[in-house]
């Protein structure tokens, strides 16, 4: 066989090497420093975090491709950067700028709402969000490389990153647990491919790494989303919006690499100074949510 | 014979898998008392900065040192060579700096130049071995006491030092079992009662 990039192996194994980390969201490289300073296994690369996006309204795009590039230079780890949903263009653009991982995220504004972007089409991988099982596996379809259940980005409140978690963990489970003539309606039921569903069942788990996403905000929190069966978390507002963003990256990146040592996560988790202030998600109107974006 | 894989970051279950596969004892290792109790190590796959920093915390870096001091081997895959280099390119120190090399990250570019290919390497014999690399280093500048196991195009992609065996490439991705194989038999070499 020739040499060949881009290849399933090669966009997969680039998210199994970040297994067990942290990746957080900067919009400076100064801040892409102190990530890679604290540990970081990489940074998503922005104008806004969520939480700014959130409050700041109107229509999400991708980032100035110039701030992009100034924060691949700061730093040796990799740096992932946002499109929108559907856009491939955006997508297209990020691939020429030499970004390491693009996140088809719903913290943009959709541009598409039929249409996810073809991942299988780019020689750089894909991380996607989902909510349930089906519809992780309706992006691996399309070519995903990672898995990251949303959560609900922006708010600091984990509630929802863990009902995401929870549900692709128990659908897997649901889906060990049946017939084998079951496994095509219950395929169709979550709307995804039945040869993922059946690779699935095989291999008890998903065929690529999903870590936790959209809402964590402490150590305990990461660790939590280790527990429930991520592979690793993704902090987004969460530490550039808390009160020492140094310190507390670093007790995240350790709470999460030593998720079972409680001593541990105690002793990282004091003094941190104040989190980012949450959001109730319950009382947010359903406009408000960002997860439901997507399909 | 106890083969532990450092779980602090990165590609750990895939190595596991491996060794059970060829019927080595393997579990994860987090921390240094562990580190004690082992025949061979291997430090796998991930970000080499971030699993830099959590072997300083908690005396993990102190206890491999020691350990490899008496006996204990070692394989680096990718950001695991780079932990075990002792110089990298850029860098004023080296982290674990046990094996007479350079290493340069990133060599090969960023993720869109990641790729797979055969790789000859002699040690393993036919066929070549699928190759797959992740942002992957290379190696510069090995001491007298390297041995070089593989090149591509040029670059040194696999060396060994005495008990110490490094890989730019990943072969936990290929499911070609015998680097793995080939340290267990480093081990064994070393450990003549213990297999």
């Amino acid at each position: 066989m020739a040499v060949e990039v881009g290849t399933e192996r090669v966009k997969r194994g680039m998210a199994q090497m970040q297994k067990g980390g942290v990746i957080m969201d900067v919009v400076t490289p100064d801040q892409a420093k102190i990530a890679e300073d604290a540990g970081a296994v990489a940074v998503m690369a922005l104008e806004r975090v969520p939480a700014d996006i959130r409050a700041a309204g109107g229509v999400a795009r991708m980032s100035d491709p110039g701030l992009i590039e100034r924060i691949m230079q700061a730093v040796s780890i990799p740096v992932m950067a946002k499109a929108r949903i559907g856009h491939f263009v955006e997508a297209k653009v990020l691939e020429a700028i030499g970004v390491d991982y693009i996140d088809e995220s719903e913290v943009l504004t959709p541009a598409d709402e039929t249409h996810h972007i073809d991942k299988h089409a780019f020689t750089v991988p894909f991380v996607c969000g989902a909510r349930d099982l089906g519809e992780a596996l309706r992006r691996i379809g399309e070519g995903a490389a990672m898995i990251r259940t949303k959560g609900e980005a922006g708010t600091g409140n984990v509630v929802e990153a863990t009902r995401h978690m929870r549900t692709v963990m128990g659908q897997i489970h649901q889906l060990m647990g049946l017939r084998d003539d079951e496994v095509a309606a219950f395929a169709k039921e979550i709307g995804a491919p039945l040869e993922l569903v059946k690779q699935v069942r095989e291999q008890g788990r998903l065929p690529v790494v999903n870590f936790a996403a959209g809402g964590i905000a402490t150590p305990a929190d990461a660790a939590l989303m280790m527990h429930l069966g991520a592979d690793g978390v993704f902090v987004g507002s969460g530490i550039f919006k808390s009160e020492d963003p140094a310190k507390r990256a670093r007790a995240i990146v350790l709470a999460t690499a030593h998720y079972e040592d409680y001593k541990l996560i105690a002793e990282v988790s004091k003094d941190l100074g104040a989190p980012m202030s949450g959001l109730d998600v319950a009382s947010m109107p359903p406009e408000q949510r960002l997860a439901t974006r997507g399909w | 014979m106890r083969v532990g894989v450092l779980a602090l970051q990165g590609d750990v279950s895939e190595h596991i898998d491996l060794l059970r596969q060829l019927g080595a004892e393997s579990f994860e290792v987090r921390s240094a008392q562990q580190v004690a109790t082992l025949d061979g190590l291997i430090l796998p796959g991930g970000e080499s900065t971030t699993i830099a920093q959590l072997m300083r915390y908690y005396g993990i870096e102190t206890a491999i040192q020691e350990a490899y001091a008496r006996g204990l081997a070692l394989y680096g895959t990718c950001a695991g060579l780079i932990l075990l280099a002792k110089r990298i390119e850029g860098r004023k120190d080296g982290s674990l700096a046990l094996l007479d090399v350079t290493a340069v990250r990133n060599g090969f570019g960023r993720q869109i130049n990641s790729f797979e290919a055969d790789l000859s390497i002699p040690v393993l014999g036919e066929p070549p071995f699928r190759a797959v690399f992740i942002r992957a280093p290379y190696v510069r500048d090995p001491g007298p006491d390297v041995e070089i196991l593989a090149r591509y195009e040029e670059r040194i992609v696999a060396v060994r030092s005495d008990r110490l065996l490094a890989s730019a490439f990943h072969p936990e991705l290929s499911g070609d079992p015998r680097m793995h194989a080939y340290f267990l038999q480093m081990i064994a070499a070393k450990q003549p009662t213990a297999v």
